[in-house]
């Protein structure tokens, strides 16, 4: 096949039918979700934080092929990361992990929705966490410039 | 003109873009109709005539070419009030399509009327342009929200209505002549005589009805109609409300401006003759024209032709899609009962990816909730792929659509 659906090799068909950290955490320490209003994908990721790392990740939700082995590739990349680090992920991170560097335009919110939920995620815990409203502002500035 | 499939096929030739190619050379297959339509030259034309010889503003200046604009204009008016039957012109009021129609009944028929503890009546199988208006009122004035719901055929459970109409509180009832996800044609007047008896108001939103089959306002018997222009092989941003003259007369403008007014003072105005009193400001003017000479082509071919043609299409891609191993087609199989809307979902793959995989094949579907989330989780599915068809649809664009599907099933290894 050319063109456009090269995408679909086979990492991502079979991330789409197995899914990495799949499922729910019952005890998580963190919650977030979002959906893509144009295509109806839907994401929730739970997260388990100690010291600072995320000690546990799993999503669950409905979402296409690359939404899917995204989601798929950002827990795996989120796991046992610092906090820190999960905050300097960034979308190259995922999309040439996958080689979806040239994913086309209308794709591209299946490709990140993962991102923004695991982003969005991590700025609720922080700043849930957090004691200075300095900070807090600085989160949300951050937090608004996504995607 | 004929209903056979050559000649439906000899109508190609009038839409341009149906001669050209998509990803890597193939040749378009547009599958998306109840999104929107393609347009004939016949339309683009008379909308490039009018800019290029008759523009002017309507209904105010008096020199040749305002006269020429103001005439191009109503004529429209005119066409639409013989396409589906109006007996009075004055009860049509352009507006940017279905989803501005209903928010100008919600707004300046629902404001004024609906009070607390009302009840308004939609379905479950409604666009979102039928549904988030009603939440809009409703939430405001504290009144409630009720939903016909669906049966697993796709049609409306009927029963549902009467349990609403027994309160005594329902002020209007509205609903969809035709589903945009699974085309089932709603029963329309079995609907209407039970909200009439019981003296409930009806709104109708035509948008995927309209330019399938025969219409006739008048014998359906309701009181608000809606439908656009671009899903009839018109432009976009032109489409019609209409609203029975009696009921017309109790609603409060929706815009205020220029050409609404009969008499503006300081601190008063005096509203202008309907339709008038909903048109404020400069309207659409080119695109009515061209929506104008969209009706004059479908009525040159006649609906009756086009459902049948449709029925035909229908027919034969349900058989062909329901030949392939996994395929899920969703709503009624009585044609009798459905228009030319088909949407199915494919095993476990998700319809982006259909989507996509088909599109490098040329072949435009729709894949997503169809702005009719509420519907998606009636049928508990985040969304479906659908194929609508149209006029220049063929039965070889249906063969095409079923070979690329099962590049899909190799793809996912179905």
């Amino acid at each position: 096949m050319t063109g456009n659906a090269d995408i679909y090799h086979e990492i991502i068909i079979d991330y789409s039918r197995n899914p990495a950290n799949f499922g729910k955490i019952e005890n998580h320490d963190v919650t977030f979700h979002d959906s893509n209003p144009l295509c109806g994908d839907s994401i929730d990721i739970d997260m388990k934080i100690d010291d600072n790392k995320v000690t546990d990740i799993k999503f669950h939700g409905n979402g296409c092929a690359i939404c899917m082995a995204c989601t798929s590739v950002l827990t795996e990349i989120t796991k046992g990361k610092s906090l820190d680090d999960v905050r300097k992920i960034e979308k190259h991170d995922i999309l040439s992990e996958l080689g979806l560097e040239h994913l086309q335009a209308v794709r591209i919110k299946c490709a990140l929705l993962s991102l923004k939920v695991l982003k969005s995620a991590l700025y609720t815990y922080l700043a849930d966490h957090m004691d200075d409203s300095q900070g807090v502002d600085k989160l949300k500035e951050e937090a608004s410039s996504l995607y | 003109m004929q209903s056979t499939q050559s000649s439906f096929e000899n109508l190609r030739n009038d839409f341009p873009i149906l001669k050209r190619t998509v990803r890597d050379n193939k040749p378009l297959v547009y599958l998306d109709n109840a999104s929107t339509t393609q347009k004939p030259n016949q339309v683009i034309d008379s909308i490039t005539d009018f800019y290029r010889n008759h523009n002017a503003n309507i209904h105010r200046a008096v020199y040749a070419l305002a006269e020429e604009a103001t005439e191009a204009y109503e004529a429209t008016r005119d066409k639409i009030a013989k396409f589906v039957n109006i007996k009075n012109r004055q009860e049509i009021i352009f507006v940017r399509g279905t989803t501005e129609a209903i928010n100008l009944v919600a707004y300046a028929w629902g404001r004024p009327h609906i009070k607390e503890g009302d009840i308004i009546v939609t379905t479950e199988y409604e666009h979102h342009s039928n549904i988030v208006p009603w939440q809009l009122l409703t939430q405001e004035k504290h009144a409630k929200l009720e939903y016909i719901g669906m049966g697993d055929n796709g049609e409306l459970i009927l029963d549902d209505l009467d349990k609403y109409l027994a309160t005594g509180k329902v002020k209007l009832v509205t609903f969809s002549l035709m589903s945009n996800v699974l085309g089932t044609i709603t029963d329309a007047k079995k609907i209407i005589e039970k909200c009439k008896a019981a003296d409930v108001l009806t709104l109708i939103d035509g948008a995927q009805a309209v330019p399938h089959m025969t219409v006739d306002i008048e014998s359906l018997g309701c009181d608000f109609f809606a439908f656009s222009g671009h899903k009839m092989l018109g432009p976009t941003g032109i489409g019609v409300l209409w609203v029975r003259k009696s009921v017309l007369e109790t609603m409060v403008p929706f815009h205020g401006g220029g050409d609404m007014i009969r008499e503006v003072h300081k601190y008063e105005t005096t509203w202008n003759d309907l339709p008038y009193k909903f048109e404020a400001g400069t309207p659409n003017i080119a695109d009515v024209v061209g929506f104008g000479a969209a009706i004059d082509y479908l009525t040159k071919i006649g609906m009756d032709n086009v459902r049948d043609h449709e029925i035909e299409l229908t027919k034969y891609a349900i058989e062909k899609l329901s030949a392939v191993k996994g395929i899920h087609i969703y709503g009624t199989k009585d044609l009798s009962k459905r228009g030319g809307v088909i949407s199915f979902n494919f095993a476990d793959v998700h319809p982006h990816d259909v989507a996509q995989i088909v599109d490098e094949e040329g072949i435009a579907v729709r894949s997503g909730h169809h702005c009719a989330q509420v519907l998606m989780e009636r049928l508990n599915v985040a969304a479906t792929s659908r194929a609508s068809f149209y006029i220049y649809n063929t039965k070889k664009e249906v063969d095409l659509l079923v070979n690329s599907l099962n590049k899909v099933a190799k793809v996912f290894k179905l």
